[in-house]
């Protein structure tokens, strides 16, 4: 076959008709700009849902859980062995609540390779003091560098400075939402009470703000050294210890593998937060069926001009099949029609939708429940662009596939003839 | 005895839209290279049938076809598509020329479609195309930019690009005011002396076809003279 005489022969009716060529190319490049933006949007925003999330949360939590003991003297006994017994009212016996041999695990989880880093935390609950009042809260005694640089402490704090926690003592980072509560500024020093009824005074030195409003009134961050002093702890003290792994879909079964070395309890992020995956998925599969079938309408455009121009150009067809074209010939010339305008139409698209997410990029967007965001988040990632591009030139070839097989099954004879 | 060119063997067509009715009733009959060969007959007794049959874009008939020694039948659809780009020209009643493409152009898509010779070649073939034909002066202009008369020679250099054994006419003068048939018939006579080509055309112009050199003349499906 020759494409090059071929292709001419396309150019040359695509031309013929270049208003209603430049319609179906807009359409095209109408759907593929929507496509990308409205995958990049929807990416962007699913990428900053995600963030707000796992960007706070450990990949694995390791932590000592109050329960009953699962060795019960009854189970335990020689003379009953072969029987079943039933315990009624069982209660977790008195325990600690920090992890057993905590310094251990953290030298061991150094070594490991798939662990990306590590930050102890104390969680505990206090009261905040205001006038007469106790408001419930808890504080997480932290270790600032650790914290910051595995959960990005310093992108939610939003007065104040997070090193003054670890370099004043006695220092509180309060959540927005309790600080407003409480009427206090920074500087201001609040009392809080902790579990066994001892007052403590706190200076406090930032407000922090998460984004999730339930959090900011309750929570408070603390030095780990403060937060054992409230308790009257040792200064080995710790309740988790958060680890962040270098592939997240690890967690799992390194959770699962920690659980059984350490004897303590550990959760994966999967298992912790399944449904923000869920919610991720639903929204993707939103905006990919949105965009395809934007693409489908712009293919039914592609094939309605196609169409009409077959009965525009019956003569041409047949003067073509008369001369010596076979039917495969104007099958390839009106499929390559179709693909001109898919692939012209999609890299327009692809532009267009760039400049768009650029736009939308632009926008101011502030929300008190987002701190670090200022502009509408836009993911930039070429897949988009590949996915939509690809999917221009399938479903223009589909919109000329009828079309190219309807012309190149018309019989000369009969337009001729019909002359 | 010059060489046979195409044989058509008992050609039997029917059309069957309303009734069942035998358009073409075992014509036989064969053309030799050089030979100019008009079919005249009344509207309707078959004439443009046979010649779309003859011309292999009508397939659907009884009978064989033989062009240059080759049959036709059981032939594939690309197969008689280069048939037709190779041994054939075309000249319609309309000149069907395509208005998006220049003259020259025109002219040199059967020949770019045969690929036998480079596009240079094939655009200096169809200029000396033209010039047989008169009309090289128009060969950047559009179709559209043309007389009916010069149309109809472009679309004579068209058939005429790939040097086909036979050239195939229907009625192309028929469009044609008196003067231009006279050129167009002179065209024909003198591809006929000089370049020996062969001819076929169908008219229902008897003055045209006296001037042929065969007359075949058909009535009712059957050929009743060949002289």
């Amino acid at each position: 076959m020759n494409f090059k005489l071929l292709y001419s022969v396309s150019l040359a009716l695509l031309l013929a008709r270049w208003k209603q060529t430049l319609v179906a190319a807009i359409g095209v490049t109408f759907s593929i700009t929507m496509f990308i933006t409205l995958l990049s949007f929807m990416s962007g925003l699913n990428d900053m849902l995600d963030g707000l999330i796992i960007n706070r949360t450990p990949h694995i939590r390791l932590y000592n859980e109050l329960k009953a003991s699962e060795h019960q003297a009854l189970t335990e006994s020689e003379q009953y062995k072969n029987s079943h017994g039933f315990i009624h009212s069982v209660k977790p016996k008195s325990d600690r609540k920090g992890l057993y041999n905590a310094g251990a695990i953290i030298s061991y989880l150094k070594t490991d390779s798939r662990v990306l880093g590590i930050a102890p935390k104390i969680a505990t609950q206090v009261f905040y003091t205001v006038g007469s009042i106790d408001l419930a809260g808890s504080i997480n005694g932290i270790e600032v560098e650790a914290e910051n640089k595995l959960f990005y402490f310093q992108d939610y704090v939003v007065a104040g400075n997070i090193f003054d926690l670890k370099n004043t003592p006695n220092s509180i980072i309060l959540g927005k939402g309790a600080a407003e509560k409480m009427m206090v500024q920074i500087g201001d020093m609040i009392q809080i009470t902790n579990n066994k009824g001892e007052i403590f005074p706190l200076k406090v030195v930032g407000f922090f703000q998460s984004g999730l409003s339930e959090i900011d009134k309750v929570q408070s961050y603390c030095s780990m050294e403060t937060t054992q002093k409230i308790l009257g702890e040792s200064g080995s003290f710790m309740t988790d210890i958060q680890v962040k792994l270098t592939r997240i879909e690890d967690a799992p079964a390194v959770a699962k593998y920690y659980q059984h070395l350490f004897g303590c309890e550990a959760i994966d992020i999967q298992t912790a937060n399944s449904q923000f995956e869920t919610g991720s998925t639903v929204r993707t599969l939103i905006s990919y069926v949105v965009g395809i079938t934007l693409l489908v309408v712009a293919g039914f455009g592609i094939y309605n001009i196609l169409n009409m121009m077959i009965y525009e150009k019956m003569d041409t067809i047949a003067i073509l099949k008369a001369t010596g074209f076979s039917g495969n010939d104007v099958n390839a010339v009106f499929i390559s029609i179709a693909l001109s305008i898919g692939i012209f139409g999609g890299i327009m698209g692809m532009f267009f939708g760039f400049g768009l997410t650029h736009l939308i990029d632009m926008i101011p967007f502030n929300t008190a429940a987002l701190p670090t965001i200022t502009t509408y988040p836009i993911n930039y990632n070429p897949k988009f662009y590949i996915i939509s591009i690809v999917f221009s030139i399938v479903t223009t070839y589909f919109a000329g596939f009828l079309p190219a097989r309807k012309a190149s099954r018309i019989d000369p004879v009969v337009i001729i003839r019909g002359k | 005895m010059s060489k046979v060119i195409l044989e058509a063997k008992s050609i039997q067509k029917f059309f069957h839209d309303p009734t069942t009715v035998e358009v073409l009733k075992q014509i036989s009959f064969t053309i030799n290279a050089g030979e100019f060969v008009s079919v005249i007959g009344k509207s309707g007794c078959g004439k443009s049938t046979l010649l779309y049959i003859l011309s292999t874009m009508d397939t659907d008939y009884n009978g064989e076809l033989f062009i240059d020694g080759q049959n036709m039948r059981n032939k594939k659809e690309y197969e008689l598509a280069r048939v037709r780009n190779e041994l054939i020209g075309f000249v319609f009643q309309f000149h069907y020329l395509l208005n998006e493409f220049t003259v020259l152009r025109n002219v040199m898509l059967p020949g770019l479609k045969l690929g036998k010779y480079s596009e240079q070649e094939v655009e200096h073939r169809a200029l000396e195309k033209l010039k047989i034909l008169g009309i090289d002066n128009e060969a950047l202009k559009k179709p559209n930019q043309l007389s009916g008369g010069q149309k109809q020679r472009v679309a004579i250099a068209r058939a005429l690009i790939n040097d086909p054994i036979i050239l195939m006419g229907d009625e192309p003068t028929g469009n044609l005011d008196k003067r231009n048939t006279d050129v167009v018939f002179d065209i024909f006579k003198e591809l006929s002396a000089e370049y020996k080509q062969s001819l076929l055309i169908v008219t229902h112009d008897n003055e045209f076809a006296k001037q042929t050199s065969r007359i075949i003349e058909m009535s009712d499906g059957k050929i009743i003279s060949d002289k």
